[in-house]
């Protein structure tokens, strides 16, 4: 039976993805054609969604964008087996924006059947858990240590020092607990993992669990992804019916099984302090550290906590061992980034490389410059607390201590193009704004510098005492870096001061803007 | 979301009673009661303190700190809509500041008799796509003021 594969991922249904399976389900049936629809995640190449596969000679053959009334010319064209049509795009993996990454982690994102278990076995899933299966945990912690790997969520800090802490802990239970809270602006990985390959990530975080000793996981979704959140927890139901979660794992002696809990609207549960409370019914106050969540962590007990992407890298690391995964990246830098390309760009989607290339590679030799046609004029790398490159430095590489160096951050590898129409003092308040909404409230730099900064941005835009404003600004800034609890006000001053030092002109009040020009 | 029904407390217990042996339920808990009736009454909140073993007081102060969490019964549409960065650089506040001077509704304030709740989020993880709103739960990318015109008329159409 001829077979068709349309993406089922939110960003493919939010231009028309389920009524092009309809479309072609309906042409065919009237055609009397045996078709069998798939419905997989996506390459994250969004500007061609709806993209539409079949199977072609040579591989699979890529149709799009796709709209509803391409069914017949389509079927027409003989696409079930990749025949010629406007909208074809030949085979898929040509395609020079997919051609051209590296692609570790979402290897199998668009490809296979979400659902499948089968399918994610053929397309070499389970590989790592099963070499797992066989090592000591000692073994397996060190082999991610080995592999260089570092949190993926933002702070980079190494997740097998991690793992061997919560390794180490006496407890007479540990947990792994996946964050899945991908609240940043410009970032979708976590959610095209979620709905395209959910089995990679139960993979990831079987493994982690037999290498700390823990039964028990948790993936914390944000419910600003209903869809994701389906689609994982159906994924869970069959791995446990098919006995990768249960009582034996894999047929192992090791038990560890897993439960999706979604959030509730809140970016600071992405902290994983506050995502710990949230976890345990509580209000998503960020917690003191120390103690570590690696020794007290939920409900008290050692806990694993590590962003979807980390565990998700895991899977590949144990496969193919630390020194392959190692081979890749720069410096301290290892292994694969998914890069995010967002906001105004002409093709936004999923970019895996290995850490190092530029800020410029990403955003004019992927994105392919603004989708507006104006030039660029800034690039938000990390987030909502991530800084604001200027052209001047988008030759920055994409490594976690050049980005440092620049005063910047990687975070979560979200990039954000704006064209030349942005006004930095306006993105430099929307940025305290962001924080004194989401602040939990629990230390006083956060709750009320955040306040006290679009104030003052404000102050200065109106020309009040502009310079002294500046001052109190940057003082304010530092005053949050430091005395904050955690990132969200530690790191709110990397957007504000990375505009202010980048783009001063923008800093200035209207009417004498409109003067000078 | 419309409201699916009025507050009723046996019904209220059964859903709680689900997540009763469940550690941290609060979370789970309270979006079931959310999707039971279409938001939280306050008949229901000494009800889930007691099956938490918490405080009113504590019960409350979860239900508050969470955005997700209504307090009240809503019938009509709900519009996620995003207003984060990646959506900012392709123009979601103009589609606001047209929402406003076209059909006159404001973003987290209540419109009467419009049908429709447009609530500010922050980013819906279709950022290649911006701007993007989710309405009813229905992811929608490349949003444009055509579209959000066809919306706000669907809407009426369902109020009135």
């Amino acid at each position: 039976m001829a077979r068709v594969f349309v993406p089922a991922d939110s960003s493919a249904l939010s231009v028309g993805a389920d009524t092009v399976a309809a479309a072609l389900t309906a042409e065919a049936r009237r055609r009397g054609i045996d078709l069998s629809i798939v419905r997989t995640g996506s390459r994250g190449l969004f500007w061609l969604e709806p993209l539409v596969e079949t199977d072609g000679a040579d591989g699979r053959m890529g149709y799009g964008p796709i709209a509803p009334q391409d069914a017949a010319s389509l079927l027409d064209a003989g696409f079930l087996t990749g025949g010629p049509h406007p909208k074809a795009l030949g085979r898929v993996d040509d395609i020079p924006f997919l051609a051209r990454q590296q692609r570790l982690v979402f290897a199998r994102c668009g490809v296979t059947d979400p659902q499948s278990l089968e399918d994610y076995r053929r397309h070499g899933g389970l590989k790592g858990l099963e070499r797992a299966l066989g090592l000591s945990p000692d073994a397996i912690v060190d082999e991610i240590v080995a592999s260089g790997l570092r949190g993926r969520g933002g702070a980079g800090f190494p997740t097998g020092i991690k793992w061997g802490a919560v390794r180490n802990a006496e407890a007479d239970q540990k947990y792994v607990v996946c964050n899945a809270d991908e609240g940043d602006s410009g970032t979708f990985a976590d959610r095209m993992l979620m709905e395209g390959d959910p089995f990679l990530v139960i993979e990831g975080m079987a493994i982690a669990a037999l290498a700390v000793g823990a039964a028990k996981g948790y993936v914390y979704i944000r419910s600003e992804y209903p869809h994701a959140f389906d689609v994982f927890s159906r994924a869970v139901e069959r791995a446990r019916a098919a006995g990768l979660l249960g009582g034996q794992v894999l047929g192992s002696a090791h038990a560890f099984d897993l439960e999706p809990r979604l959030g509730a609207g809140s970016y600071i549960c992405g902290e994983e302090t506050s995502m710990l409370e949230s976890l345990e019914g509580k209000r998503g106050l960020v917690r003191a550290k120390p103690p570590l969540p690696a020794l007290s962590g939920l409900f008290g007990k050692p806990t694993v906590i590590n962003n979807m992407l980390s565990l998700a890298s895991v899977p590949w690391i144990l496969e193919h061992g630390a020194k392959a995964y190692a081979e890749y990246g720069v410096g301290r830098s290892l292994g694969s980034q998914p890069f995010q390309i967002a906001g105004n760009v002409r093709f936004g989607g999923l970019v895996e490389l290995a850490f190092g290339p530029t800020i410029r590679e990403l955003v004019e030799g992927f994105g392919g410059g603004t989708r507006s046609g104006r030039p660029i004029r800034a690039v938000q790398v990390g987030g909502p607390l991530g800084a604001y490159f200027p052209q001047k430095l988008l030759d920055t590489p994409l490594e976690y201590e050049s980005m440092t160096r620049m005063k910047g951050m990687l975070g979560h590898g979200g990039i954000v193009v704006f064209d030349d129409t942005v006004d930095l003092a306006r993105q430099a308040r929307f940025a305290f704004a962001f924080c004194a909404r989401e602040s939990c409230g629990k230390c006083t730099p956060c709750r009320l510098g955040s306040t006290r900064g679009v104030e003052t941005v404000d102050k200065i835009m109106s020309g009040d005492e502009r310079q002294k404003n500046i001052e109190l600004l940057r003082d304010l800034c530092e005053v949050m870096t430091d005395g904050s609890l955690c990132a969200l006000g530690g790191l709110t001053p990397l957007p504000v001061l990375s505009a202010l030092d980048h783009f001063p002109e923008d800093f200035v009040p209207a009417p004498r803007r409109a003067a000078a020009e | 979301m419309a409201a699916e029904a009025p507050f009723d407390g046996v019904r209220a217990r059964k859903v709680i009673e689900r997540w009763r042996t469940t550690p941290g339920a609060a979370l789970p808990m309270l979006h079931d009661l959310q999707h039971e009736f279409g938001y939280i009454d306050g008949a229901a909140i000494p009800l889930v303190a007691e099956a938490l073993n918490i405080s009113k007081a504590e019960a409350l102060g979860v239900i508050s700190f969470y955005p997700d969490f209504r307090r009240a019964a809503f019938e009509g549409r709900v519009l996620k809509l995003c207003r984060a960065e990646s959506c900012q650089a392709m123009g979601c506040e103009g589609l606001v500041a047209h929402l406003k001077a076209q059909h006159g509704v404001a973003p987290d304030e209540p419109a009467p008799n419009a049908g429709l709740r447009v609530e500010t989020v922050y980013c819906l993880g279709n950022c290649a796509l911006s701007p993007a709103a989710l309405l009813d739960g229905e992811p929608i990318g490349r949003l444009d003021r055509v579209r959000l015109d066809a919306i706000v008329a669907s809407a009426k159409d369902c109020a009135t």
